[in-house]
């Protein structure tokens, strides 16, 4: 495989979300808007990129009854670090007094820990694969669940708020019910069937 | 590239060093966003404070009052310029709240009237009970009395009108905002100067 669908694979053919089913707690609660839906997969790409860089220079070295352990140490780490940045510099309120990136994502930060994608990347693929393929899977597999969430976030946002990235463009409420939890099970649906129906084709 | 054995000293060895070495960085990261991240709570605070009370000079995040009460903290702000009250910034809770606590930021003007309300905290439903932080709920409050606004619900003969299918919450906030004028009374016997 050659890097260049090394990368895209994380988009369609291999999309964390919509195809591997990967990590879906964070999907399903965290996008209720397209701005969180974006932050979150942000903050999980960068763990993503992060540890499979230092699993798959580390992976030789650690012994393989010890491998699991070693790297949840190693994505906790990350997945601390991001915690802590976010505190700092996305913790401030916006402008009519919304509540701050931190504040809306805060309770599934520290879960990024137990995301499912994040270990099987470093343990399917980065642990056997040398630097820059694991690198690039990363980048190409965060950032596909990046765009994932972020699809999924705006749906929603449209539907429920009449809002796309805060920005109004219907007075009123939207649906609401694409807000809370079910809508996000409806347009997760949706969204899997439309993905896949595309994909399939070409 | 070959496996290491699976020896108990290697083991040993390798979780020792890849604990150490996350640990030390966890270390470094924390000491260098120590600052940043206390900033950013005080900045917040100061928000809070700034949207609920007309303009002050002082800073009052750095001398705050707080009082115990129904089983939390409240903490009083004093906002001044020069040296005349502005007026009091409350920091208030409720635990009623239909997803759990609430935390707001009640102004009150020296002369008990409610100048503004923020939310701090709250896990209230999206797009139903989140829309207490919205002007227009907020707006029945500003410049209304407790002695004459009956801090309650319509539904329960009070003043306030209640978010349209978040009564629970409407509920809760009222709750909150009562709490903060109960310890506004007792400050005021404290200092009767003011």
């Amino acid at each position: 495989m050659n890097q260049r669908t090394n990368f895209t694979k994380g988009f369609f053919k291999e999309n964390p979300v919509f195809v591997l089913f990967l990590g879906l707690c964070p999907t399903l609660g965290t996008t209720t808007s397209a701005i969180n839906g974006l932050g979150m997969g942000l903050a999980t790409a960068f763990v993503l990129i992060m540890s499979n860089i230092v699993v798959s220079l580390t992976g030789s070295l650690i012994p393989g009854k010890v491998r699991i352990p070693s790297f949840i140490v190693i994505i906790a780490s990350f997945v601390t670090i991001v915690d802590l940045l976010m505190k700092a510099y996305t913790n401030t309120p916006g402008p009519q007094g919304e509540p701050s990136l931190y504040d809306q994502l805060g309770l599934f930060i520290p879960l990024i820990v137990v995301n499912c994608l994040v270990l099987g990347r470093a343990e399917a693929y980065a642990s056997k694969n040398k630097f820059m393929s694991s690198l690039i899977d990363g980048l190409g597999m965060g950032l596909g669940f990046t765009m994932a969430l972020t699809m999924l976030g705006a749906v929603r946002e449209i539907l429920g708020s009449g809002s796309i990235f805060n920005y109004k463009f219907i007075e009123g409420d939207g649906i609401l019910i694409f807000v809370l939890a079910p809508g996000a099970f409806i347009a997760l649906g949706y969204l899997i069937v439309i993905i896949n129906k595309l994909t399939k084709k070409a | 590239m070959a496996k290491k054995e699976s020896t108990i000293s290697n083991m040993v060895l390798t979780l020792f060093i890849v604990t150490l070495v996350s640990g030390a960085s966890l270390g470094f990261i924390y000491e260098v966003t120590k600052g940043p991240i206390e900033k950013a709570m005080r900045t917040k605070k100061n928000m809070a404070i700034k949207k609920v009370l007309p303009d002050f000079t002082n800073s009052p995040v750095e001398n705050a009052n707080s009082a115990y009460m129904d089983g939390d903290t409240l903490y009083v702000y004093k906002a001044m310029e020069n040296t005349d009250t502005v007026g009091l910034a409350i920091e208030t809770f409720t635990p009623d709240g239909f997803s759990g606590m609430i935390k707001l930021m009640v102004g009150f003007l020296p002369d008990g009237t409610i100048y503004d309300i923020a939310v701090l905290q709250h896990k209230e439903t999206p797009g139903l009970g989140d829309k207490m932080a919205t002007l227009d709920f907020r707006k029945q409050f500003q410049g209304q009395h407790p002695n004459t606004f009956n801090l309650q619900v319509k539904k329960d003969g009070g003043d306030v009108d209640a978010i349209t299918a978040s009564t629970i919450t409407s509920r809760a906030f009222c709750d909150a905002v009562q709490r903060a004028y109960e310890q506004y009374k007792k400050e005021q016997t404290h200092e009767p100067a003011n």
